[in-house]
């Protein structure tokens, strides 16, 4: 009976996926024991919870998660609408609703409802897709962007609007439609200066030159690159990072714990990482590539190219390429909502490859 | 309407997973060669910053050295104890948290005004002491309650202190908190990382001249800190090295009874041995307590220092001109010798004054001395014959046999900020003044150079220095305090000038009859009453500076306002045919040369010859004036 169970059990999970995610999740506990001990019970309940959440959407058949589409995603821009009404400030943004049980973030919540909202309406239009229904889906896509960056969480609109624009691009939006979309938007990010707030100028200002305020905004950036420049091939070895050690590298258990783990291990655990993300990320791909509907085919490319942004935003954040947004490492940053919101879109992928024979057309 | 090939779709989607699938390898490629920049080829620079972050060299101040007398005595040293001092840039109300600490911490309104004035002279970053020499309790009750005061610490601090308290307080001088222009010299001599964690420099006196050689060498301790600045564990420790000590030809005994000998009188005295020119006093009364620099002076006694009448903080050996008066006519008379104007035997006749042009110029005694050759005219201080060779010599003859005696220059001696003094002569008269008729020398000016008048003003250490080079015969050396500096490293002396600077072409004959004619004030003359029962033979020169012109009316002491009184003056040295110490004393508005000033050279020979330790303040006697010289 407990075979039986646990057969059960294990059906819907896709094993090179838990694999992948898994050992991701043995390099975030090794990284948070350096960075931060006390946080490790934490977020070993944290790791349970998100792989539960995965077990239960990996066994959610796709058909079902696309009658979610429609509900989440209108939930989740009044919501978005809501916080920018009645929102709690903290630190200078708008990001949390007070239920008055809880507080919830919406902008989490709009990293699958995207993808899942998107998809779901080009496979409605699947029969005779035409350029203004891709229209509309950027439209789709940039209303709730728009109310996310405005809280201001740059960050999560990058990621929910890349999210959805893999979506789009998936579903075939023309090549010259995209170059041109290209072009416009060089040429109008000078003008974007004009609309950004003056913290997001100083971090474009610091990315360029980080020197120019070295206690001040520059002072994250410059840490990180020194912990993991001083990293060297090998690394200082678990737990001796002096960076990491001495409280130089700033919020280091969350955003720029890539900092420690790459000041730890060297060039080396960067390549073990690197290439773990690749697997995960061609694993997911894979998926994508064999999946039974146009819905769960888009899904599932989304998915996959978020954990790629993530980590490609964060990776390069911290290594001073690109400028400070709050994007955590993924499976790697200490935190509860963002790995639920991992696993949950692993849970998905595995829902995908498991119903990929049982709709065929 | 376009009806779709779902196979064809299916193809199509897969073209762009591909092409997402390129995207993200190249996009992984490009963080890959970010890590290969920044741990492989930058990695050097890196890790170096990264010690930089983490270590940090923290300054450990070397002990000063000390200043001990001749016979070891100390005179300045070190000793340490808690302070409690604000980093005003960690506070956010200094007042507040000021009046908070005066609820468990004595704190005076005295030391609120230091501190303030400390905030003034600082960069923001320093920590500043509110209140210094906590008791064991104080720090006790502070550390009790130090989480209320975040930015205030209480620190273990090396202070300077003078054990003689105000006693050699001119010669020591004193060191006080680092200033702008004490770092102006530190980066002259490119001294700065030295002084890196040093606070106190040299502000006057010995403290300020041998700074560099007192300061030693700062020594470091390398400390791994946090991000924060805390140390976590100590790394290497680079001791420091205690600054090199003085050993000064100063007897600080002799120090003590010569500023006592002068009551509570104001004057200089300055006792130079004459075979090497270390000085044996060097006094200037009155004088302060250099303990109360150290660490700030606080508002009311700097008020206190600087605006009293007597003027405590300067220092009148180095500092005050005065002219010599007749303390003057042996080196005129040795002058006269040297330039064939005298011989020793040559008498003149002394009617009781001298007349040029239309000017009298009268001696102090009515009906004059008579008959008066060289030996005469020292003993009995006969103006007249000053006059008369004054007259004979010129102005310029004198100027530069004056000048060779050091005499309007300075001596060299191992304090900074001395004066030169004026040392009257018709190319001097020329620079001076600015007027063509001002500039001019008239001939009647010279006759009261003779006696020591007029233009004549020089430091008290000049003239003690020309007497220690008459003692000496003619053997002339640069005063100087420090004996030797002992090198703390190597355990060396470094021996300080114990060459001479020249010896004067001088006859010894010449010098001969000047010394008898001194000994002869000392016993028969106007030193003989102050010198009456010494032990010893001396030798002196009484002198009285006009301070105020009487022209013509009596000299009445008395009635005269205390500040208008001439100055009393005495030379001397000891015993006079083997020399072992020669001064110059000098009381201000003390009346006549013999009457305030001998008493007091009587008082310092007495205990430095025979270890006669005086009860009281040397006498002031009134009687002696009776046989004193009355200027013009």
């Amino acid at each position: 009976m407990i075979r039986q169970f646990w057969q059960k059990l294990v059906t819907p999970v896709d094993g090179p996926l838990l694999i992948f995610s898994g050992l991701l999740l043995l390099v975030a506990l090794i990284a948070l024991a350096s960075a931060s001990p006390e946080r490790l019970t934490t977020q070993l309940v944290n790791a349970t919870v998100a792989l539960m959440v995965m077990r239960i959407v990996a066994g959610i058949p796709p058909q079902r998660l696309m009658h979610l589409a429609l509900p989440v995603y209108f939930a989740g821009v009044l919501l978005l609408i809501a916080v920018a009404l009645f929102g709690d400030i903290s630190k200078g943004a708008r990001r949390w609703l007070n239920l008055g049980f809880m507080r919830i973030q919406p902008s989490e919540l709009m990293k699958i409802a995207m993808p899942l909202m998107l998809a779901w309406y080009f496979q409605k239009h699947e029969a005779m897709l035409r350029l203004r229904d891709h229209a509309v889906a950027l439209l789709l896509l940039v209303l709730p962007v728009a109310l996310i960056a405005r809280q201001p969480d740059l960050g999560t609109a990058v990621l929910v609007f890349s999210a959805g624009f893999y979506v789009i691009f998936f579903a075939g939006l023309p090549w010259k439609i995209l170059i041109g979309m290209g072009l416009a938007g060089a040429a109008v990010a000078p003008l974007a200066w004009n609309f950004m707030h003056d913290y997001q100028r100083q971090r474009i200002l610091t990315l360029l030159d980080p020197e120019r305020d070295p206690l001040g905004k520059g002072f994250h950036i410059i840490q990180s690159t020194i912990a993991i420049g001083s990293g060297g091939i090998l690394g200082k070895g678990w737990g001796q990072g002096t960076q990491a050690q001495l409280e130089f590298i700033p919020e280091r258990h969350t955003d720029f714990i890539f900092a420690v783990f790459s000041e730890e291990f060297g060039l080396l655990g960067n390549m073990v990482l690197l290439v773990l993300y690749a697997l995960l990320i061609g694993r997911g791909l894979m998926i994508a590539a064999n999946a039974a509907t146009l819905f769960a085919r888009l899904l599932a490319g989304a998915v996959t190219l978020i954990f790629f942004t993530y980590a490609f935003v964060n990776m390069g954040m911290v290594s001073g390429i690109l400028p400070v947004v709050g994007v955590p490492l993924p499976f790697i940053s200490y935190g509860g909502t963002a790995l639920v919101t991992l696993f949950l879109g692993v849970g998905i992928l595995m829902s995908i490859h498991k119903h990929r024979m049982l709709v065929q057309k | 309407m376009e009806f779709k090939n779902p196979q064809e779709e299916l193809e199509r989607f897969r073209s762009r997973l591909a092409f997402a699938g390129g995207f993200v390898l190249l996009f992984f490629f490009i963080l890959f060669m970010r890590f290969i920049w920044l741990q492989i080829v930058q990695h050097d620079y890196y890790q170096t910053r990264a010690e930089e972050n983490r270590i940090s060299l923290v300054p450990i101040v070397p002990n000063r050295g000390l200043i001990v007398d001749r016979n070891g005595l100390v005179m300045a040293r070190n000793y340490s104890a808690y302070t409690l001092e604000i980093t005003p840039s960690k506070v956010k109300s200094l007042s507040e948290t000021i009046e908070a600490l005066a609820q468990i911490i004595d704190v005076e309104p005295k030391d609120i005004k230091r501190f303030h004035k400390l905030l003034a002279e600082s960069k923001n970053f320093e920590s500043l002491p509110i209140r210094t020499r906590l008791s064991d309790d104080e720090v006790a009750k502070f550390i009790a309650r130090r989480y209320q005061f975040p930015g205030v610490d209480i620190k273990a601090r090396l202070f300077r202190q003078y054990p003689l308290g105000i006693n050699a307080s001119h010669l020591l001088g004193y060191i006080g908190r680092v200033n702008d222009r004490d770092i102006e010299k530190i980066e002259e001599r490119e001294e700065e990382n030295n002084y890196r964690g040093t606070d106190h420099f040299g502000k006057s006196g010995l403290e300020q001249h041998y700074e560099f050689d007192l300061h030693g060498s700062t020594g470091f301790e390398q400390v791994e800190v946090d991000s924060g600045g805390r140390a976590v564990r100590m790394l290497a420790r680079n001791a420091p090295v205690p600054g090199n000590n003085l050993t000064l030809t100063v007897d600080a005994k002799l120090q003590e009874i010569a500023e006592k000998a002068f009551g509570d009188r104001r004057g200089a005295l300055v006792a130079i041995e004459p075979a090497t020119g270390g000085i044996l006093a060097l006094v200037s009364v009155p004088n302060y307590d250099p303990n109360l620099f150290v660490d700030g002076i606080d508002t009311q006694s700097w008020d206190l220092l600087n605006n009293s009448a007597d003027k405590p903080m300067i220092n009148r050996a180095l500092n005050g001109a005065y002219p010599p008066g007749s303390t003057f006519k042996p080196f005129m008379a040795l002058g006269a010798l040297t330039l064939g104007k005298r011989r020793a035997e040559q008498v003149i006749f002394d009617p009781g004054s001298f007349t040029f042009g239309n000017h009298t110029f009268r001696d102090d005694k009515k009906g004059g001395h008579g008959t008066v050759d060289m030996y005469k005219s020292i003993v009995v201080s006969c103006d007249t014959y000053y006059y008369m060779l004054a007259n004979d010599m010129g102005i310029d003859n004198i100027a530069s046999f004056m000048g060779s005696l050091g005499f309007g220059s300075r001596t060299g001696i191992d304090i900074e900020g001395e004066s030169e003094g004026i040392l009257p002569s018709q190319a001097w008269k020329k620079k001076r003044f600015k007027k063509p008729e001002q500039q001019k020398w008239y001939a009647g000016e010279t006759i009261s150079i003779g006696i020591g008048q007029g233009y004549n003003a020089y430091t008290p250490i000049q003239l003690a220095q020309a007497t220690a080079t008459l003692a000496n015969n003619g053997v002339m050396f640069r005063p100087h305090l420090v004996h030797h500096i002992t090198d703390t490293r190597s355990g060396k002396l470094i021996p300080v000038e114990p060459q001479p600077l020249k010896a004067l072409p001088l006859k010894q004959e010449h010098i001969d009859v000047i010394k008898k004619a001194m000994v002869g004030v000392n016993t028969e003359g106007t030193g003989a009453r102050a010198f009456a029962g010494a032990e010893y033979v001396s030798a002196g020169k009484t002198g009285t500076a006009q301070v105020f012109s009487l022209k013509g009316a009596e000299y009445k002491e008395r009635g005269m306002k205390q500040e208008l009184r001439d100055h009393a003056l005495f030379i001397a040295f000891a015993p006079a045919d083997k020399p072992k110490i020669a001064l110059a004393v000098l009381v201000e508005n003390g009346g006549f040369g013999a009457q305030a000033a001998a008493p007091i050279a009587r008082q310092v020979l007495d205990y430095y010859l025979l270890g006669k330790v005086p009860k009281t303040a040397a006498p002031v006697d009134e009687d002696a004036a009776a046989q004193e010289e009355e200027p013009e």
